[in-house]
Protein backbone atom coordinates (compact mmCIF):
# COMPACT_ATOMS: atom_id res chain seq x y z
CA UNK A 1 0.00 0.00 0.00
CA UNK A 2 1.39 3.72 -0.19
CA UNK A 3 2.23 4.57 3.24
CA UNK A 4 1.83 8.05 4.48
CA UNK A 5 3.01 10.38 7.84
CA UNK A 6 1.51 13.43 9.34
CA UNK A 7 3.34 16.67 8.39
CA UNK A 8 4.41 18.86 11.53
CA UNK A 9 1.50 20.41 13.18
CA UNK A 10 3.50 23.65 12.22
CA UNK A 11 3.20 23.54 8.57
CA UNK A 12 -0.40 22.79 8.32
CA UNK A 13 -1.13 25.95 10.58
CA UNK A 14 0.46 27.91 8.44
CA UNK A 15 -1.23 26.51 5.46
CA UNK A 16 -4.35 27.19 7.08
CA UNK A 17 -3.30 30.87 8.80
CA UNK A 18 -5.56 32.67 6.66
CA UNK A 19 -8.96 30.83 7.02
CA UNK A 20 -11.61 30.16 9.02
CA UNK A 21 -13.70 27.62 7.29
CA UNK A 22 -11.61 24.59 6.68
CA UNK A 23 -12.57 20.90 5.69
CA UNK A 24 -10.77 18.60 6.91
CA UNK A 25 -10.94 15.50 5.01
CA UNK A 26 -9.72 11.65 5.76
CA UNK A 27 -9.21 8.74 3.77
CA UNK A 28 -10.36 5.25 4.66
CA UNK A 29 -7.72 3.56 2.73
CA UNK A 30 -4.03 3.42 2.80
CA UNK A 31 -3.25 6.13 5.05
CA UNK A 32 -6.03 4.50 7.62
CA UNK A 33 -4.13 1.13 7.56
CA UNK A 34 -0.69 3.59 8.38
CA UNK A 35 -2.61 5.22 10.96
CA UNK A 36 -1.60 8.73 8.84
CA UNK A 37 -5.10 9.98 7.85
CA UNK A 38 -8.02 7.64 8.62
CA UNK A 39 -11.41 8.93 10.50
CA UNK A 40 -9.19 8.46 13.94
CA UNK A 41 -6.25 10.97 12.60
CA UNK A 42 -9.06 13.58 11.02
CA UNK A 43 -10.41 13.77 14.63
CA UNK A 44 -6.96 14.06 16.78
CA UNK A 45 -5.88 16.68 13.83
CA UNK A 46 -8.87 18.83 13.97
CA UNK A 47 -9.10 19.18 17.99
CA UNK A 48 -5.16 20.20 17.56
CA UNK A 49 -6.26 22.48 14.97
CA UNK A 50 -8.78 23.77 17.42
CA UNK A 51 -6.78 23.96 20.46
CA UNK A 52 -4.16 26.24 18.68
CA UNK A 53 -6.45 28.51 17.61
CA UNK A 54 -8.13 29.19 20.85
CA UNK A 55 -4.37 30.13 22.11
CA UNK A 56 -4.41 32.41 19.21
CA UNK A 57 -7.78 34.02 20.38
CA UNK A 58 -9.74 33.35 17.88
CA UNK A 59 -11.92 30.51 16.53
CA UNK A 60 -11.79 28.24 13.64
CA UNK A 61 -14.97 26.06 11.77
CA UNK A 62 -13.44 22.95 11.05
CA UNK A 63 -15.50 20.04 9.47
CA UNK A 64 -14.36 16.86 9.59
CA UNK A 65 -15.36 14.12 6.96
CA UNK A 66 -12.91 10.46 6.33
CA UNK A 67 -14.30 9.70 2.59
CA UNK A 68 -14.50 5.84 1.45
CA UNK A 69 -11.52 6.70 -1.15
CA UNK A 70 -10.21 9.86 -1.57
CA UNK A 71 -8.46 9.07 -5.00
CA UNK A 72 -11.91 8.16 -6.63
CA UNK A 73 -14.16 11.16 -8.21
CA UNK A 74 -17.12 8.70 -7.49
CA UNK A 75 -16.17 9.03 -3.79
CA UNK A 76 -14.80 12.61 -3.69
CA UNK A 77 -17.81 14.09 -5.18
CA UNK A 78 -19.78 13.53 -1.68
CA UNK A 79 -18.11 16.67 -0.73
CA UNK A 80 -20.02 18.53 -2.99
CA UNK A 81 -22.24 18.91 -0.58
CA UNK A 82 -20.26 19.96 2.34
CA UNK A 83 -17.96 23.12 0.46
CA UNK A 84 -20.64 25.65 0.33
CA UNK A 85 -18.89 28.32 2.60
CA UNK A 86 -15.63 26.23 3.15
CA UNK A 87 -12.55 28.46 2.71
CA UNK A 88 -9.99 25.92 1.93
CA UNK A 89 -10.06 22.09 2.36
CA UNK A 90 -7.02 19.74 4.22
CA UNK A 91 -6.40 16.44 2.68
CA UNK A 92 -5.30 13.84 4.82
CA UNK A 93 -5.22 11.36 2.13
CA UNK A 94 -1.57 10.38 0.53
CA UNK A 95 -0.76 12.76 -3.02
CA UNK A 96 -3.05 10.56 -5.20
CA UNK A 97 -6.38 12.04 -2.86
CA UNK A 98 -5.00 15.34 -2.46
CA UNK A 99 -5.16 15.73 -6.34
CA UNK A 100 -7.88 14.16 -6.90
CA UNK A 101 -9.90 16.93 -4.47
CA UNK A 102 -7.85 19.50 -6.23
CA UNK A 103 -9.36 18.78 -9.71
CA UNK A 104 -12.39 19.00 -8.88
CA UNK A 105 -13.14 21.89 -6.10
CA UNK A 106 -12.27 25.41 -6.50
CA UNK A 107 -11.00 25.49 -3.21
CA UNK A 108 -6.97 25.60 -2.24
CA UNK A 109 -7.06 21.94 -0.79
CA UNK A 110 -3.52 21.69 1.33
CA UNK A 111 -2.03 18.25 2.19
CA UNK A 112 -1.79 17.25 5.77
CA UNK A 113 0.27 14.02 5.19
CA UNK A 114 3.64 13.37 3.30
CA UNK A 115 3.32 10.26 1.02
CA UNK A 116 6.06 8.27 1.54
CA UNK A 117 6.21 4.85 -0.34
CA UNK A 118 4.87 2.00 -1.49
CA UNK A 119 4.98 -0.32 1.63
CA UNK A 120 4.58 -3.50 3.46
CA UNK A 121 3.52 -4.28 7.12
CA UNK A 122 7.05 -5.59 8.83
CA UNK A 123 5.42 -5.34 11.93
CA UNK A 124 2.70 -3.65 14.51
CA UNK A 125 3.80 -0.32 13.38
CA UNK A 126 6.22 -0.58 11.12
CA UNK A 127 6.14 -0.35 7.59
CA UNK A 128 9.51 -0.96 5.03
CA UNK A 129 9.91 0.33 1.37
CA UNK A 130 9.02 -2.66 -0.92
CA UNK A 131 8.19 -1.74 -4.06
CA UNK A 132 8.59 1.60 -6.73
CA UNK A 133 6.57 0.78 -9.01
CA UNK A 134 9.08 -0.03 -11.90
CA UNK A 135 6.35 -0.89 -14.18
CA UNK A 136 8.33 -3.98 -15.13
CA UNK A 137 8.46 -6.48 -12.34
CA UNK A 138 11.43 -8.51 -11.89
CA UNK A 139 10.43 -10.65 -8.73
CA UNK A 140 9.73 -13.56 -10.87
CA UNK A 141 13.94 -13.78 -11.42
CA UNK A 142 14.79 -12.94 -8.01
CA UNK A 143 13.27 -15.03 -5.65
CA UNK A 144 10.53 -13.21 -4.89
CA UNK A 145 13.26 -9.78 -3.78
CA UNK A 146 13.11 -6.44 -5.06
CA UNK A 147 16.49 -5.39 -6.37
CA UNK A 148 15.23 -1.76 -7.46
CA UNK A 149 13.23 -0.97 -4.58
CA UNK A 150 15.39 -2.85 -1.85
CA UNK A 151 18.77 -2.19 -2.64
CA UNK A 152 20.03 0.72 -2.02
CA UNK A 153 21.87 1.38 -5.68
CA UNK A 154 18.91 -0.96 -7.14
CA UNK A 155 21.95 -3.11 -8.58
CA UNK A 156 20.45 -5.65 -11.34
CA UNK A 157 23.69 -8.44 -10.86
CA UNK A 158 24.18 -8.74 -7.61
CA UNK A 159 25.84 -7.13 -4.58
CA UNK A 160 28.06 -4.45 -4.58
CA UNK A 161 31.31 -4.85 -2.58
CA UNK A 162 29.78 -3.07 0.11
CA UNK A 163 28.29 -5.41 1.84
CA UNK A 164 29.10 -5.94 5.75
CA UNK A 165 28.00 -8.48 7.76
CA UNK A 166 24.97 -9.24 5.09
CA UNK A 167 23.92 -5.77 5.39
CA UNK A 168 23.65 -2.89 2.82
CA UNK A 169 27.04 -0.78 2.86
CA UNK A 170 24.23 2.46 4.36
CA UNK A 171 23.49 1.08 7.68
CA UNK A 172 23.94 -2.34 9.61
CA UNK A 173 20.16 -1.58 10.23
CA UNK A 174 19.58 -2.17 6.41
CA UNK A 175 19.31 -5.42 4.98
CA UNK A 176 21.40 -5.95 1.83
CA UNK A 177 18.80 -6.85 -0.77
CA UNK A 178 21.25 -9.04 -2.87
CA UNK A 179 22.42 -11.15 0.16
CA UNK A 180 18.50 -11.48 0.75
CA UNK A 181 18.02 -12.78 -3.31
CA UNK A 182 21.21 -14.78 -2.77
CA UNK A 183 20.55 -17.00 0.15
CA UNK A 184 16.61 -17.34 -0.82
CA UNK A 185 17.65 -18.51 -4.48
CA UNK A 186 19.79 -21.43 -2.90
CA UNK A 187 17.26 -22.03 -0.48
CA UNK A 188 14.80 -22.47 -3.38
CA UNK A 189 18.15 -24.60 -5.21
CA UNK A 190 18.23 -22.43 -8.23
CA UNK A 191 21.50 -20.14 -7.37
CA UNK A 192 22.66 -21.17 -10.81
CA UNK A 193 19.87 -18.35 -11.85
CA UNK A 194 22.47 -15.79 -10.41
CA UNK A 195 24.51 -15.84 -13.43
CA UNK A 196 22.29 -14.65 -15.81
CA UNK A 197 22.55 -11.28 -16.65
CA UNK A 198 19.77 -8.74 -16.36
CA UNK A 199 20.21 -6.15 -18.82
CA UNK A 200 20.35 -2.71 -18.33
CA UNK A 201 16.53 -1.63 -16.97
CA UNK A 202 14.34 0.23 -19.78
CA UNK A 203 13.33 3.11 -17.03
CA UNK A 204 10.08 4.05 -19.57
CA UNK A 205 7.46 2.26 -17.34
CA UNK A 206 9.06 3.06 -13.59
CA UNK A 207 8.03 6.72 -14.54
CA UNK A 208 11.21 7.77 -17.14
CA UNK A 209 8.86 8.17 -19.92
CA UNK A 210 6.80 10.70 -18.78
CA UNK A 211 3.84 10.19 -16.18
CA UNK A 212 2.09 7.13 -16.38
CA UNK A 213 -0.71 5.90 -17.31
CA UNK A 214 -3.11 3.00 -17.41
CA UNK A 215 -6.19 3.04 -20.06
CA UNK A 216 -8.66 -0.55 -19.90
CA UNK A 217 -10.69 -0.19 -22.51
CA UNK A 218 -12.55 -2.92 -20.92
CA UNK A 219 -13.55 -0.59 -18.32
CA UNK A 220 -13.20 2.46 -19.60
CA UNK B 1 44.95 -6.53 -28.49
CA UNK B 2 41.79 -5.03 -28.30
CA UNK B 3 43.15 -1.86 -27.41
CA UNK B 4 46.58 0.37 -27.22
CA UNK B 5 46.28 0.60 -23.15
CA UNK B 6 49.80 0.21 -21.85
CA UNK B 7 48.42 -2.15 -18.96
CA UNK B 8 47.20 -4.42 -21.79
CA UNK B 9 50.86 -4.98 -23.08
CA UNK B 10 52.14 -5.68 -19.90
CA UNK B 11 49.32 -8.22 -19.50
CA UNK B 12 49.63 -9.81 -22.85
CA UNK B 13 53.35 -10.24 -22.26
CA UNK B 14 52.96 -12.24 -18.73
CA UNK B 15 54.73 -9.63 -16.88
CA UNK B 16 53.18 -9.24 -13.31
CA UNK B 17 51.39 -6.12 -13.42
CA UNK B 18 51.44 -2.92 -10.97
CA UNK B 19 48.99 -0.17 -10.62
CA UNK B 20 48.38 2.88 -8.36
CA UNK B 21 46.05 5.76 -7.79
CA UNK B 22 46.06 9.01 -7.45
CA UNK B 23 42.92 10.95 -6.10
CA UNK B 24 42.60 13.75 -7.74
CA UNK B 25 42.37 16.98 -5.29
CA UNK B 26 38.86 18.69 -3.99
CA UNK B 27 39.93 21.62 -5.78
CA UNK B 28 41.37 22.79 -9.40
CA UNK B 29 45.21 21.87 -8.10
CA UNK B 30 46.86 20.60 -11.56
CA UNK B 31 50.19 20.47 -9.58
CA UNK B 32 48.68 18.44 -7.02
CA UNK B 33 47.81 15.77 -9.66
CA UNK B 34 51.80 16.04 -11.17
CA UNK B 35 52.75 15.93 -8.11
CA UNK B 36 51.15 12.54 -6.59
CA UNK B 37 51.92 11.10 -10.21
CA UNK B 38 55.38 11.98 -10.34
CA UNK B 39 56.29 10.33 -7.18
CA UNK B 40 54.52 6.79 -8.45
CA UNK B 41 55.16 7.39 -12.23
CA UNK B 42 58.20 5.08 -12.52
CA UNK B 43 56.72 2.20 -10.51
CA UNK B 44 53.19 1.49 -12.12
CA UNK B 45 51.89 0.18 -15.58
CA UNK B 46 49.21 2.20 -15.09
CA UNK B 47 47.84 5.00 -12.88
CA UNK B 48 43.98 4.56 -11.52
CA UNK B 49 42.44 8.24 -10.84
CA UNK B 50 39.47 7.89 -8.77
CA UNK B 51 35.92 9.13 -9.83
CA UNK B 52 34.47 10.90 -6.60
CA UNK B 53 35.71 9.09 -4.08
CA UNK B 54 33.62 8.38 -0.85
CA UNK B 55 31.07 10.34 -2.84
CA UNK B 56 32.97 13.62 -1.76
CA UNK B 57 33.03 15.45 -5.03
CA UNK B 58 36.63 15.79 -6.81
CA UNK B 59 38.22 17.03 -9.78
CA UNK B 60 36.66 14.95 -12.59
CA UNK B 61 38.39 11.67 -13.19
CA UNK B 62 39.21 12.41 -16.89
CA UNK B 63 40.32 15.85 -16.08
CA UNK B 64 42.86 14.07 -13.59
CA UNK B 65 43.55 11.37 -16.70
CA UNK B 66 44.29 14.15 -19.10
CA UNK B 67 46.43 15.92 -17.04
CA UNK B 68 48.00 12.68 -16.11
CA UNK B 69 48.57 11.70 -19.94
CA UNK B 70 50.00 15.11 -20.89
CA UNK B 71 52.72 13.70 -18.41
CA UNK B 72 53.58 10.81 -20.80
CA UNK B 73 51.80 8.42 -18.74
CA UNK B 74 49.34 6.12 -18.52
CA UNK B 75 45.75 6.78 -16.88
CA UNK B 76 43.60 4.56 -15.99
CA UNK B 77 39.94 6.65 -15.02
CA UNK B 78 37.91 5.65 -12.82
CA UNK B 79 33.90 6.06 -13.52
CA UNK B 80 31.23 5.68 -11.17
CA UNK B 81 27.20 4.75 -11.91
CA UNK B 82 26.27 6.87 -9.19
CA UNK B 83 26.60 9.85 -10.76
CA UNK B 84 25.93 9.76 -14.18
CA UNK B 85 23.19 7.74 -16.45
CA UNK B 86 23.82 5.95 -19.59
CA UNK B 87 24.18 8.77 -21.74
CA UNK B 88 26.15 11.26 -19.77
CA UNK B 89 28.83 7.87 -19.21
CA UNK B 90 28.70 6.72 -23.32
CA UNK B 91 29.35 10.67 -23.86
CA UNK B 92 32.26 11.29 -21.27
CA UNK B 93 33.70 7.32 -22.51
CA UNK B 94 34.27 8.96 -26.06
CA UNK B 95 35.20 11.96 -24.91
CA UNK B 96 37.95 10.52 -22.81
CA UNK B 97 39.55 8.25 -25.17
CA UNK B 98 39.30 11.60 -27.65
CA UNK B 99 41.33 12.87 -24.96
CA UNK B 100 44.09 10.20 -25.13
CA UNK B 101 42.54 8.06 -22.55
CA UNK B 102 42.46 4.41 -23.49
CA UNK B 103 41.88 2.21 -19.98
CA UNK B 104 39.19 2.40 -17.52
CA UNK B 105 37.28 1.01 -14.70
CA UNK B 106 33.81 0.46 -14.02
CA UNK B 107 31.90 0.86 -10.73
CA UNK B 108 28.46 1.17 -9.41
CA UNK B 109 30.54 3.54 -6.19
CA UNK B 110 29.63 4.36 -2.92
CA UNK B 111 26.21 5.64 -1.97
CA UNK B 112 25.88 9.11 -1.81
CA UNK B 113 25.48 8.57 1.93
CA UNK B 114 29.00 8.07 2.40
CA UNK B 115 30.32 11.87 1.43
CA UNK B 116 29.33 15.67 2.11
CA UNK B 117 26.37 15.19 -0.61
CA UNK B 118 24.33 13.18 1.37
CA UNK B 119 21.14 14.79 -0.25
CA UNK B 120 22.31 14.64 -3.85
CA UNK B 121 20.01 12.12 -5.82
CA UNK B 122 22.12 8.90 -6.61
CA UNK B 123 21.34 7.81 -10.55
CA UNK B 124 22.39 4.35 -10.67
CA UNK B 125 20.68 3.90 -13.63
CA UNK B 126 22.55 0.85 -14.98
CA UNK B 127 25.04 -1.03 -12.77
CA UNK B 128 28.78 -2.02 -13.16
CA UNK B 129 28.11 -5.16 -15.01
CA UNK B 130 25.71 -3.45 -17.45
CA UNK B 131 28.31 -0.62 -17.77
CA UNK B 132 30.63 -2.68 -18.20
CA UNK B 133 29.25 -4.47 -21.08
CA UNK B 134 27.89 -1.00 -21.98
CA UNK B 135 31.78 -0.39 -22.94
CA UNK B 136 32.63 -3.69 -24.11
CA UNK B 137 29.78 -3.12 -26.85
CA UNK B 138 31.16 0.43 -27.95
CA UNK B 139 34.36 -1.37 -28.13
CA UNK B 140 33.55 -4.67 -30.24
CA UNK B 141 30.38 -3.56 -31.40
CA UNK B 142 30.63 -0.04 -32.19
CA UNK B 143 27.16 -0.15 -30.85
CA UNK B 144 25.95 2.48 -28.21
CA UNK B 145 23.77 1.17 -25.53
CA UNK B 146 20.43 2.04 -27.34
CA UNK B 147 21.15 0.48 -30.61
CA UNK B 148 22.83 2.99 -32.56
CA UNK B 149 25.77 3.05 -34.49
CA UNK B 150 29.29 4.28 -33.13
CA UNK B 151 31.34 5.90 -35.78
CA UNK B 152 34.99 6.52 -34.45
CA UNK B 153 34.33 3.79 -31.36
CA UNK B 154 36.66 4.68 -28.14
CA UNK B 155 38.59 1.54 -27.83
CA UNK B 156 39.02 1.20 -23.99
CA UNK B 157 40.75 -1.43 -22.00
CA UNK B 158 37.87 -2.44 -19.70
CA UNK B 159 38.58 -3.22 -15.76
CA UNK B 160 35.98 -3.83 -12.73
CA UNK B 161 36.42 -4.19 -8.99
CA UNK B 162 36.06 -7.18 -7.08
CA UNK B 163 35.78 -7.70 -3.14
CA UNK B 164 36.22 -11.41 -2.12
CA UNK B 165 35.15 -10.24 1.49
CA UNK B 166 31.85 -8.96 1.43
CA UNK B 167 28.96 -11.06 1.69
CA UNK B 168 27.85 -13.72 0.96
CA UNK B 169 31.16 -15.69 0.35
CA UNK B 170 29.94 -18.05 -1.43
CA UNK B 171 28.47 -15.63 -4.10
CA UNK B 172 32.05 -13.99 -4.71
CA UNK B 173 32.80 -16.49 -7.26
CA UNK B 174 29.80 -16.59 -9.23
CA UNK B 175 29.69 -12.44 -9.13
CA UNK B 176 33.21 -12.77 -11.03
CA UNK B 177 31.66 -15.07 -13.32
CA UNK B 178 28.89 -12.43 -14.66
CA UNK B 179 31.85 -9.83 -14.89
CA UNK B 180 33.73 -12.01 -17.04
CA UNK B 181 30.55 -12.84 -18.58
CA UNK B 182 30.06 -9.05 -19.46
CA UNK B 183 33.36 -8.55 -21.00
CA UNK B 184 35.60 -7.38 -18.74
CA UNK B 185 39.75 -7.66 -19.25
CA UNK B 186 41.18 -7.03 -15.73
CA UNK B 187 39.84 -6.77 -12.37
CA UNK B 188 41.83 -4.95 -9.46
CA UNK B 189 40.56 -6.67 -5.74
CA UNK B 190 39.35 -4.31 -2.80
CA UNK B 191 42.34 -4.07 -0.25
CA UNK B 192 43.61 -7.93 0.91
CA UNK B 193 44.20 -8.28 4.56
CA UNK B 194 42.90 -11.56 4.97
CA UNK B 195 45.05 -13.58 2.98
CA UNK B 196 43.02 -17.12 3.71
CA UNK B 197 40.42 -15.56 2.62
CA UNK B 198 41.86 -14.12 -0.48
CA UNK B 199 43.16 -17.61 -1.42
CA UNK B 200 40.38 -19.48 -0.83
CA UNK B 201 38.82 -16.73 -3.19
CA UNK B 202 41.23 -16.88 -6.18
CA UNK B 203 41.07 -21.48 -6.21
CA UNK B 204 37.23 -20.70 -7.13
CA UNK B 205 38.02 -18.17 -9.37
CA UNK B 206 40.65 -21.27 -10.77
CA UNK B 207 38.72 -23.75 -10.28
CA UNK B 208 36.09 -21.92 -12.95
CA UNK B 209 38.94 -21.11 -15.20
CA UNK B 210 38.10 -17.30 -14.49
CA UNK B 211 41.63 -16.76 -14.26
CA UNK B 212 42.38 -17.12 -17.68
CA UNK B 213 39.47 -14.86 -19.09
CA UNK B 214 40.13 -11.90 -17.20
CA UNK B 215 43.71 -10.84 -15.24
CA UNK B 216 43.45 -10.05 -11.72
CA UNK B 217 45.63 -7.19 -9.60
CA UNK B 218 45.53 -8.02 -6.23
CA UNK B 219 44.41 -4.60 -4.06
CA UNK B 220 47.47 -4.23 -2.07
CA UNK B 221 47.39 -1.65 0.70
CA UNK B 222 50.28 -0.85 3.27
CA UNK B 223 48.56 0.29 6.98
CA UNK B 224 49.89 3.60 7.90
CA UNK B 225 49.36 3.03 11.42
CA UNK B 226 47.13 0.62 14.30
CA UNK B 227 44.79 3.66 14.11
CA UNK B 228 44.22 3.14 10.34
CA UNK B 229 44.03 -0.73 10.64
CA UNK B 230 41.15 -0.37 13.18
CA UNK B 231 39.19 2.43 11.28
CA UNK B 232 39.83 0.23 8.72
CA UNK B 233 38.14 -2.96 10.24
CA UNK B 234 35.09 -1.02 12.01
CA UNK B 235 34.29 1.57 9.86
CA UNK B 236 34.81 0.92 6.12
CA UNK B 237 32.18 -0.92 4.40
CA UNK B 238 33.01 -4.73 2.62
CA UNK B 239 36.67 -4.60 3.89
CA UNK B 240 38.28 -7.71 6.26
CA UNK B 241 41.20 -6.38 8.74
CA UNK B 242 41.81 -9.82 10.74
CA UNK B 243 42.93 -9.73 14.30
CA UNK B 244 46.32 -10.71 12.97
CA UNK B 245 47.03 -7.38 11.35
CA UNK B 246 45.83 -5.76 14.04
CA UNK B 247 47.97 -7.26 17.12
CA UNK B 248 51.11 -7.02 14.78
CA UNK B 249 50.59 -3.10 14.76
CA UNK B 250 50.44 -3.64 18.14
CA UNK B 251 53.16 -5.11 18.46
CA UNK B 252 55.67 -2.19 17.15
CA UNK B 253 55.94 1.31 18.90
CA UNK B 254 53.75 3.89 17.10
CA UNK B 255 56.84 5.24 15.35
CA UNK B 256 57.79 1.71 13.88
CA UNK B 257 54.25 1.37 12.94
CA UNK B 258 54.54 2.82 9.66
CA UNK B 259 57.47 0.75 8.58
CA UNK B 260 55.83 -2.10 9.97
CA UNK B 261 52.97 -1.99 7.31
CA UNK B 262 55.47 -1.01 4.70
CA UNK B 263 57.13 -4.75 5.64
CA UNK B 264 53.59 -6.67 5.91
CA UNK B 265 52.64 -5.28 2.47
CA UNK B 266 55.92 -6.56 1.18
CA UNK B 267 55.36 -9.99 2.82
CA UNK B 268 51.57 -10.05 1.84
CA UNK B 269 52.86 -9.16 -2.03
CA UNK B 270 55.63 -11.92 -2.18
CA UNK B 271 52.84 -14.49 -1.22
CA UNK B 272 50.39 -13.35 -3.51
CA UNK B 273 52.89 -14.04 -6.56
CA UNK B 274 52.30 -17.68 -5.80
CA UNK B 275 48.54 -17.40 -5.90
CA UNK B 276 47.84 -19.08 -9.01
CA UNK B 277 45.76 -16.46 -11.04
CA UNK B 278 47.44 -13.81 -9.69
CA UNK B 279 48.02 -11.74 -12.56
CA UNK B 280 49.30 -8.58 -10.93
CA UNK B 281 48.81 -5.83 -8.00
CA UNK B 282 46.82 -2.50 -7.63
CA UNK B 283 48.69 -0.61 -4.92
CA UNK B 284 46.13 2.10 -3.00
CA UNK B 285 48.44 3.87 -0.77
CA UNK B 286 45.51 6.12 0.27
CA UNK B 287 47.32 9.33 0.52
CA UNK B 288 50.93 7.70 0.79
CA UNK B 289 51.96 7.81 -2.84
CA UNK B 290 55.65 8.61 -1.91
CA UNK B 291 56.19 5.17 -0.44
CA UNK B 292 54.70 3.39 -3.54
CA UNK B 293 58.32 2.92 -4.60
CA UNK B 294 59.05 0.87 -1.31
CA UNK B 295 56.41 -1.67 -1.83
CA UNK B 296 57.68 -2.14 -6.30
CA UNK B 297 60.81 -2.45 -5.25
CA UNK B 298 60.58 -4.65 -1.81
CA UNK B 299 58.84 -7.15 -3.69
CA UNK B 300 61.29 -7.38 -6.67
CA UNK B 301 59.20 -5.37 -9.31
CA UNK B 302 61.05 -2.93 -10.20
CA UNK B 303 61.93 -1.61 -12.65
CA UNK B 304 59.12 -2.00 -14.76
CA UNK B 305 58.96 -4.00 -18.29
CA UNK B 306 59.50 -2.09 -21.15
CA UNK B 307 56.16 -2.62 -23.77
S1 LIG C 1 10.69 -5.17 -9.66
FE1 LIG C 1 9.61 -3.25 -9.99
S2 LIG C 1 7.44 -3.76 -9.87
FE2 LIG C 1 8.58 -5.51 -9.01
S3 LIG C 1 8.63 -5.09 -6.82
FE3 LIG C 1 10.48 -4.17 -7.68
S4 LIG C 1 9.97 -2.06 -8.18
FE4 LIG C 1 8.06 -3.17 -7.82
S1 LIG D 1 25.13 -3.49 0.11
FE1 LIG D 1 23.61 -4.73 -0.93
S2 LIG D 1 21.69 -3.54 -0.80
FE2 LIG D 1 23.35 -2.18 -0.27
S3 LIG D 1 23.86 -1.14 -2.16
FE3 LIG D 1 25.25 -2.91 -2.02
S4 LIG D 1 24.18 -4.55 -3.06
FE4 LIG D 1 22.67 -2.95 -2.69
Amino acid sequence: MITAEQKPLQEIIQYIAPYDKILLVGCNECVTVCAAGGRKEVGLLASALHLNSLKQGKTIDIRELTLERQCDPEYVEELAAEIKDVQAIVSMACGCGVQTVAARYKVPVFPAVNTKFMGASESQGIWAERCQGCGDCMLGITGGICPVARCSKSLLNGPCGGTSNGQCEISPDVDCAWRLIWERLVELGIQDRYEELNAAKDWRPAGGGGPRKIIREDLA
Amino acid sequence: MKTESRLEKVLAAGHIAVTSEVGPPRGCGVEIVKEKANMIKDYVDGINITDNQTAMVRMSSIAGGVIIKQMGLDPIIQMVSRDRNRLAMQADIIGAYALGINTMLCLSGDHPKFGDHPMAKPVYDIDSVNMLKMVKDMRDESKFQGGADIKNPPKMFIGAAANPFADPFELRVARLAKKVAAGVDFIQTQCIFNMDKFEKWMEGVCDRGLHEKVHILAGITPMKSLGMARYMKNKVPGMDVPDEVIKRLEGVSKEQQPEEGIKMAIEQMERLKEVKGVAGFHIMAIEWEERVHELVEGAGLYPRPEV
